[in-house]
């Protein structure tokens, strides 16, 4: 399978900072790959890359085509209601035309006339992720899109997100500390450590466990942890291992 | 409601009532201070004989053209220096150097320049009211949140277009924290103006009642200049709640 997006010998550096030094990456089409690791690792750096976000110093990236951006924060223009905010993305009469659909796939037809300062966090991030659904991309980026919200909240988006990249049969690259949601929403994991980091795991989620939450992803679970250097992590088979943020560690 | 009303104007009440009392009982001679009655009958007189509106008509119209040519001045300067480091580097260190100029010290020069007509009143007042403008305005621009920029950098909406639709919007809220003080040194700079040469107009009212030593006619002047500010102040402060009902601050 053709890859859609791929990287290739990456190399960044910060002043002094190296933080890739030839980092290889490929991901197929309609393939859902998450990146896991601990804050400041350069997950969020290779995703600025691969959006062109951040100029790489060494190495290539190619991109197959049309890109939709999601951040952490919504990012929503204030002076503009929801509807505009995505109609924002829009450059012809077509994409224009997609406005609603993106609304309502996103499940925010009843607020499209709000403005951002009356939507609650979750509402804002669908509206974020609406207006990265105008171009109808067939790849997108997504920067820890649900971190800055409450637990709930995140369950319930991860399964809407879910839904929308099934429909859209999108290639997502998804960077998140989040164990539990690279899980549940990826179709592989990766986690990446180290000064210059590099992958140091690399996990498929078996297909049939796919945007599911089982309990039987107890192993991959404890592998990915112990990747991500948690220490404490006991190896009891058929135990669930509470997780918190690995923000932290 | 009725509390609302009497927070509202107790104090202007009290100060008519004060003002009052020193005039009648409190023995202050009129050729100090004209009484409440005297400045009544002196604007029931101006506003028969057609003077009231004409000096008011007069001192509007140059704020309004002073006012209004400032404000188009400091948008096409201030977005220019706030959108393009160089330009900023060429004109804000003068721009700055000007503005610490006291305004008034221009007077001299537009007098030279201008003469003493119109001109010169309405520049003397653009030259007020441009600093504020310029200032807030260039200030919003250079704190636009970076992460705004980004997304439209992300969608492809550079130069132009962003300044039009991301950069100029969102300094929006400083332009009219710039244009409110502007317009109340636009009154301050009519003033000024006026007390210089002038045939009509509030600020020649000033100085006719000091030559002819009619503290009426002075205090109608000072009492019109007080409720042409705040009118102008309330219009700008109902323009800024429409223009602004996106931000999310408290109310102003």
């Amino acid at each position: 399978m053709k890859a859609a997006i791929s990287v290739d010998g990456l190399v960044k550096r910060f002043g002094d900072r190296v933080v890739f030094e030839g980092l290889d990456l490929s991901i197929e089409r309609g393939e859902t790959l998450a990146v896991l690791g601990a804050s400041g690792c350069g997950k969020s750096t290779l995703l600025r890359c691969i959006g062109g976000l951040a100029r790489p110093d060494g190495g290539s990236i190619n991109v197959e085509s049309e890109i939709g951006f999601v951040y952490q924060e919504p990012r929503l223009f204030p002076w503009l209601s929801v509807e505009k905010n995505v109609a924002f993305a829009a450059r012809s009469e077509l994409e224009r035309a997609r406005v609603d659909d993106a609304i309502a796939l996103v499940g925010l037809a009843p607020a499209a006339h709000l403005l951002p300062k009356q939507l609650s966090g979750g509402m804002a991030q669908r509206a974020s992720l609406a207006r990265a659904l105008v171009r109808n991309p067939s790849i997108l980026l997504m920067d820890e899109p649900l971190s800055a919200l409450d637990a709930l909240l995140r369950l319930e988006l991860q399964a809407a997100l879910a839904h929308i990249v099934r429909r859209l049969g999108a290639t997502v690259a998804l960077v998140t500390h989040d164990v539990d949601e690279a899980l549940f929403l990826a179709d592989r994991v990766l986690v990446l450590a180290g000064a210059p980091a590099r992958i140091v795991l690399t996990l498929e989620v078996p297909a049939e466990q796919r945007r599911s939450r089982t309990a039987d992803l107890t192993p991959q679970r404890i592998e990915l942890l112990e990747a991500l250097g948690v220490s404490g992590v006991a190896r009891e088979p058929g135990r669930i291992i509470p997780l918190r943020a690995l923000r932290a560690t | 409601m009725a509390r609302r009303l009497a927070l509202t104007f107790g104090l202007p009440l009290a100060l008519l009532l004060g003002w009052a009392f020193l005039t009648s009982v409190g023995g202050v001679k009129v050729y100090q201070l004209a009484s409440p009655a005297d400045v009544g009958r002196e604007l029931q007189a101006l506003a028969a004989s057609g003077l009231l509106w004409k000096n008011l008509a007069a001192s509007a119209e140059r704020v309004f053209l002073g006012f209004s040519l400032a404000l188009v001045l400091a948008i096409a300067v201030g977005s220019a220096v706030g959108l393009s480091p160089r330009l900023e580097r060429a004109l804000d260190p003068t721009l700055q150097a000007i503005r610490a100029v006291p305004s008034l010290a221009w007077v001299p020069l537009l007098l030279l320049w201008l003469g003493i007509g119109e001109t010169a009143k309405v520049t003397l007042i653009a030259i007020g009211a441009f600093f504020p403008i310029y200032v807030n305005l260039t200030a919003g621009i250079r704190n636009v949140d970076r992460k705004l920029i980004e997304v439209a950098d992300v969608l492809g909406v550079r130069g132009v277009e962003l300044a039009r639709r991301v950069v100029l919007p969102a300094a929006l809220p400083s332009l009219m924290v710039g244009a409110r003080i502007g317009l109340t040194q636009a009154w301050l700079f009519l003033v000024a103006a006026e007390l210089l040469a002038s045939t009509r107009g509030l600020g020649f009212m000033l100085t006719e009642g000091q030559q002819i030593s009619r503290t009426d006619e002075i205090l109608t002047a000072i009492l019109l200049l007080a409720l042409c500010g705040k009118l102008s102040e309330s219009a700008m402060r109902l323009l800024e709640r429409r223009l602004l009902h996106w931000t999310d601050g408290l109310p102003a």
